[in-house]
């Protein structure tokens, strides 16, 4: 069954996008829609009936080299099913949603198919998402993390004809693969240390990882550590995380649907997943933990601020979903993965809805996105408006302060919040996230005031003709608004409330004392590793002297992965001292969420004048948020432009300048001898004589092939 | 099949034999029929060479299809294949009925034209396969020839220009192989290479002139042999002719140069450099990497800001070669096995995106990236295949380039952590430059006048890119097909490799 999900999307994108001239457009979508929807379908059942005990899946062998050794298969533990449902579901979703948001594109001409290609990639796209969260050793991962990036690639540049949309996807493809690099080398790193890939392997060694110094460029650093923070270099381009962030904004160039499922809900939240899976690692690279906490706190602030002030619909939401996973990180990186894991699987719906929605306000308005332009739509596009009022309930987390009843992020964000309070003692995580709640309740709000409240602004045209959208697009608004108001109450208990059902959510051991147990034994793996330790290191520098050769898997030690999705190290109570946090904490992001809703009532209904106001008595502040703290223009300076140069300077400098000039220095003199000789060749007589030679080599040499068994 | 080897080198030269003697040229059914008669030469020399895969033991790290026999003057004839230089062999003919194919279309002196790329894959088949140090040495040589012809006759403007470089360099590369070959001779007495792989040259330091040279003649000859490769290859600083080459070349020409002549060189660091002369690799290897480093970055930028498309591709390969270096010379099972796997992935990927140039210049008229733009309206299967091979070479999962690109990586990690950091940078840098040279060429709307009426790829064309998309796709996702027939061979390589090392290498190398 788990292979019918996984390839059947594959299957969708083949057909569709290979056969659509048999088909027809309409069978290449529906095809596709029917295949995912079946997909979904079995993801449900599998999700519902998975009993938290993890088991493999060998499809075929991939990459075998000496110790090496890779394969296609999947890994079925609730992280993965999880993850399973999450994209199947929005994805079956969009793939509906597309048929109405799709059926008439301005951007192409009456004669030009577009669709099946359209529904192809997003297929497409599907598969290499399902590949990267159902592997089972971290190559088959970076499959699905190309794969999804080259479909992001693909569909951001969909209207290739619009050079933003293709300079997008360039971005896109390319921060992503500065991402990637760490990843590779987090990769390297690992093989090198453990002769493996595949994931029980690798978490079976970690305790011994964090004994162990590995050389690396110019000093020795210890190796889970360094494998760690790689890794996580990794996951910040795909999840856009501070410093590896610009493309997402830009991203918003692809048509809507793609920003609800591939730049909201699935592609972006890989890296998150990505920790989480790897959390029996992280949980022994404390160091490599800090560091996710800080870069997810900051650019959950740093994001929020730069959302405070956009106009365009979708760049708010963009810069919202960029925040938005920074908690996730934050959440990580104190060793809280299943809130992490939480709020992923909330945020998918509630933003996935709030880009839809957006996709529908966007449709009803002719393409327009700049929310200046908008106002007064609620009675125009009612199911619409409603969808985004529920969407931004639950991503601004609103709630009965105190108890567990709430709309979705309500539960996860503070779930999140109350984690990093508990498990962060500096107090930076908790301030910068609680704020960035407050900013996320302002622009969040100002984003619904502009659009639905207030008088129409604008093209009076387009409001006239503005009406609600068709059953394919409102459907599945109202599918993710119930995920959006009831996902954190369902699931609240299994991925944070209670830790019994925890405990058996996420296949740990059975009981506390058993898990107790299970980390003593992990950590007597640790011990046993510490006093083999010196050994340990002195093999790691062995393997650099030039005697023995070089060999992958330095640490040949035993040890045994441990059990579950999810890994918490004996010492991580975060958990529970989460539970236990004072009421303040528990109740400041509903305080901060209050503020933001206030301020944005103020500044977009009661006194519309107060932004305009506030932005003139702080030019500076108001350009360097709009302007995005000019990450931009920062990049630009300091990469492209002198790669560029360098680039040109080599080959102009370099190549010409310098190393032809040696040779042709020698060439003047005989080129035209040269040319004479060529002549001679192409009027005939040399050309024979030249090749009668080479004949005459050969043909000897057949003579002697065919006389020379005498000898 | 006792012969079975030697037929597979020797059926594309009978056909040029053939054509050179019995048809006489110009007329049109002449040229009908030679490009028949090649297309059908080189067909059968690949349906014959599979013949070798199937009889091919891989377990067995011997030469196999072993034949010998005495020659004029003491020289001998000697051919076999191993695990290292069978996929050579596959690779070349599997290529050149696509090559034929891709110059259907040519027009100038068509008979000469066929004769010249069937002596050339006779040539390059026989340069893998023999076992005998001279007969190597003719082989390898005697490739210039026909290239250098195809260049200067059938290339573009400045085809004179560039055939005089390629010429120049490859040949002034090659003086240095053939000291180190007579040297060979006179000290061993035999140019026999399974004998000399057996027997370890002295590495005990020499003094020159006040000069002292660890790894004494190891190194001298590994220097030798490597001087000629490292122009074939080409590695920095000794690429420039590379590009010329390539932009003068004809389509044909540049595929085939691509896509098997630089495997010369790769070849040949798998067979001398590492096996024969294992001291002078230890010694002056690890600078080898150092420069196939610094040819990553360096060719990656230039290729950057390159405005004509084969120069894009053309530095593109340098790149890619120099991976292929760091794979060989880490002297690991992976680096290794990932530089063989690189070899064939470039071999399709090159191949193939020097032929996407050439559909368009067949067309235009014209590679300056700044006269397209907007293709993909005029050509959606020439944007989708043009895509699938950029996104091969700038390494994605699951094609093959990415097997040997990891693989290579992975390897050189092993034994120096700066060179895999640095060369990692490559994946950044050929992202920026493939998906740039494919935006300003394929996507866009279509606004140039000229374009207004190009046609979508022939039937003929699909046919050509059809194998190469299909093996690119299979070898990356079930690279099993490369790695078992490879991977004992490998191993054997690389334990030899590390027992000929002397224990106490870096105090021998010193004191003495």
């Amino acid at each position: 069954m788990e292979t019918i999900i996984l390839f059947s999307p594959l299957v969708g994108a083949i057909i569709g996008g290979f056969g659509w001239r048999l088909i027809g457009e309409k069978g290449a979508m529906v095809l596709t829609t029917g295949l995912l929807f079946l997909a979904c379908a079995l993801s449900w059942i599998v999700f519902l009936n998975f009993d938290g005990v993890k088991y493999p899946i060998h499809i075929m062998n991939w990459i075998n080299s000496g110790e090496l050794d890779t394969s296609w298969s999947i890994r079925m533990d609730r992280l993965t099913s999880i993850m399973l449902i999450v994209v199947t579901t929005v994805s079956a979703l969009v793939h509906l949603y597309s048929w109405g948001y799709m059926a008439h594109d301005e951007n192409w001409t009456e004669n030009e198919r577009y669709k099946a290609r359209f529904f192809s990639y997003l297929s497409f796209f599907t598969f290499t998402m399902l590949m990267l969260v159902t592997a089972d050793n971290l190559l088959q991962m970076f499959f699905g993390w190309e794969g999804v990036g080259l479909a992001s690639y693909l569909l951001i540049g969909f209207y290739y004809k619009k050079p933003s949309a293709n300079a997008a996807a360039m971005k896109a493809f390319i921060v992503n693969r500065v991402g990637d690099f760490g990843f590779l080398l987090g990769m390297f790193g690992l093989f090198y240390m453990t002769g493996e890939l595949k994931m029980d392997d690798v978490f079976a060694a970690a305790p011994a990882l964090a004994e162990t110094n590995l050389h690396f460029l110019w000093t020795q650093w210890n190796a889970a550590e360094l494998i760690a923070v790689l890794l996580f270099v990794g996951a910040m381009g795909k999840s856009a995380q501070l410093f590896l962030h610009t493309w997402l904004p830009d991203a918003m160039e692809g048509p809507t649907p793609v920003s609800a499922l591939i730049h909201a809900a699935t592609m972006v939240t890989a890296g998150v997943f990505l920790v989480c899976r790897m959390s029996p690692l992280y949980e022994y690279a404390p160091h490599a933990k800090e560091f996710i906490l800080i870069i997810g706190a900051t650019t959950a602030f740093v994001a929020a601020t730069i959302g405070l002030v956009q106009n365009d619909i979708k760049r708010v939401i963009a810069y919202s979903t960029m925040s938005q996973l920074g908690y996730m990180f934050a959440a990580a990186g104190v060793g809280v993965y299943s809130a992490a894991m939480f709020h992923l699987l909330t945020h998918a719906f509630f933003k996935a809805l709030l880009f839809l929605a957006a996709g529908s306000v966007i449709t009803a308005m002719h393409h327009e996105q700049d929310m200046r332009n908008y106002g007064g739509l609620r009675k125009k596009v009612p199911i619409t408006f409603w969808a985004m009022i529920a969407g931004t309930l639950a991503i601004t987390g609103v709630g009965i302060p105190l108890t567990h009843f709430g709309f979705a992020g309500f539960l996860s964000k503070d779930a999140i919040i109350e984690s990093v309070w508990a498990g962060d003692s500096s107090g930076y995580g908790f301030w910068m996230l609680v704020i960035a709640a407050a900013f996320t309740s302002f622009y969040s709000w100002r984003l619904i005031f502009l659009t639905f409240f207030g008088k129409p602004r604008g093209d009076h045209h387009a409001h006239e003709h503005a009406k609600e959208s068709g059953l394919v697009m409102t459907v599945p608004l109202m599918v993710l608004s119930l995920g959006a108001v009831f996902a954190g109450m369902i699931w609240y208990n299994v991925f944070f409330g209670d830790h019994a059902k925890l405990v058996k959510f996420f296949g740990l051991p059975a009981h506390a004392e058993q898990m107790a147990e299970g980390h003593g034994a992990a950590d007597g793996t640790g011990h046993a590793m510490t006093e083999t330790q010196a050994e340990a290191e002195v093999t790691a520098d062995a393997a650099h002297s030039p005697d023995m050769g070089p060999s992958a898997g330095v640490l040949a030690l035993p040890g045994v992965a441990p059990q579950g999705a999810i890994f918490m190290h004996g010492e991580n109570t975060v958990i529970e001292d989460a539970h236990h946090a004072p009421a303040w904490v528990k109740v400041s992001p509903f305080v901060a969420m209050v503020l933001g809703l206030f301020v944005a009532w103020l500044f977009y209904i009661k006194d519309t004048r107060l932004p305009k106001r506030l932005a003139e008595a702080q030019p500076a502040l108001h350009r360097f948020l709009l302007n995005k703290w000019y990450f931009d223009e920062l990049y630009e300076a300091i990469f492209v432009r002198p790669a560029l140069w360098i680039g040109y300077t080599f080959w102009k400098k370099g190549d010409e300048g310098s190393i032809d000039r040696v040779i042709d220095g020698v060439a003047v003199g005989m080129v035209p001898k040269f040319t004479r000789f060529i002549n001679k060749m192409q009027s005939g007589y040399l050309f024979h004589y030249a090749f009668a030679m080479v004949i005459g080599i050969v043909g000897l040499m057949f003579w002697v092939l065919l006389n020379g068994g005498s000898n | 099949m006792q012969h079975l080897l030697s037929i597979v080198i020797f059926i594309p030269a009978v056909a040029a034999l053939i054509l050179a003697l019995v048809q006489r040229g110009g007329s049109e059914a002449a040229d009908r029929n030679a490009k028949w008669l090649a297309l059908t030469a080189t067909a059968v020399t690949f349906l014959v060479s599979l013949f070798l895969l199937t009889g091919f033991d891989p377990s067995n790290t011997d030469y196999q299809f072993v034949e010998h026999y005495n020659w004029i003057m003491g020289l001998q004839y000697r051919v076999g294949i191993d695990g290292l230089s069978i996929l050579f062999v596959l690779l070349t003919t599997f290529m050149m009925p696509l090559v034929i194919l891709a110059s259907w279309d040519v027009k100038k002196r068509v008979k000469e034209y066929m004769i010249a790329f069937l002596l050339l894959e006779t040539l390059m088949i026989g340069t893998f396969v023999t076992l005998d140090l001279v007969l190597f040495y003719l082989f390898y040589e005697a490739c210039l020839i026909p290239m250098f012809l195809i260049i200067g006759i059938w290339g573009g403007k400045q085809r004179v220009y560039a055939a005089f470089k390629f010429f120049l360099y490859t040949f002034f590369g090659s003086v240095f192989m053939l000291i180190a070959i007579i040297y060979i001779y006179y000290h061993t007495g035999t140019t026999d290479m399974p004998n000399l792989l057996a027997d370890k040259f002295p590495y005990t330091p020499l003094h020159i002139l006040g000069v002292t040279i660890p790894g004494g003649v190891q190194t001298l000859l590994w220097l030798g042999f490597f001087i000629s490769f490292a122009v074939k290859m080409p590695l920095w600083p000794v690429h420039t002719w590379l590009p010329a080459a390539h932009v003068q070349a004809p389509t044909a020409g540049s595929i085939v140069l691509a896509a098997v002549l630089l495997k010369l060189a790769d070849y040949g660091f798998l067979r001398f450099s590492l096996p024969m002369f294992p001291v002078g690799n230890m010694v002056v290897g690890p600078w080898a990497m150092w420069l196939a480093v610094i040819a990553i970055i360096y060719t990656s930028l230039v290729a950057l800001v390159q405005d004509d498309m084969k120069k894009v591709i053309a530095y593109s390969s340098v790149a890619h070669m120099a991976f292929v270096l760091l794979g060989i010379f880490s002297g690991t099972q992976q680096g290794i096995e990932g530089g063989i796997m690189m070899v064939v992935a470039h071999g399709f990927v090159s191949g193939a995106l020097f032929l996407c140039v050439g559909v368009i210049y067949d067309r235009m008229h014209t590679r300056e990236i700044a006269a397209f733009g907007g293709l993909a309206k005029r050509m959606p299967s020439y944007a989708l295949i043009f895509m699938f091979f950029t996104m091969a070479n700038v390494g994605l999962p699951g094609t093959a380039n990415f097997v040997g690109e990891f693989l290579i990586l992975v390897g050189t990690f092993q034994v120096n952590t700066w060179a895999a950091t640095l060369a990692t940078t490559g994946v950044i840098l050929s992202a920026a430059y493939a998906l740039w040279l494919y935006r300003r060429v394929v996507f866009g709307d279509l606004i140039k006048e000229s374009l207004r009426s190009i046609t979508d790829l022939s039937t003929r064309e699909k046919w050509i890119f059809a194998p190469m998309v299909a093996m690119t796709l299979i070898l990356g996702v079930y690279p099993d097909l490369v790695t078992d027939i490879i991977g004992p061979s490998v191993t054997n390589l690389v334990e030899n490799y590390h027992e000929a090392l002397p224990d106490n290498l870096l105090s021998d190398l010193v004191e003495h």
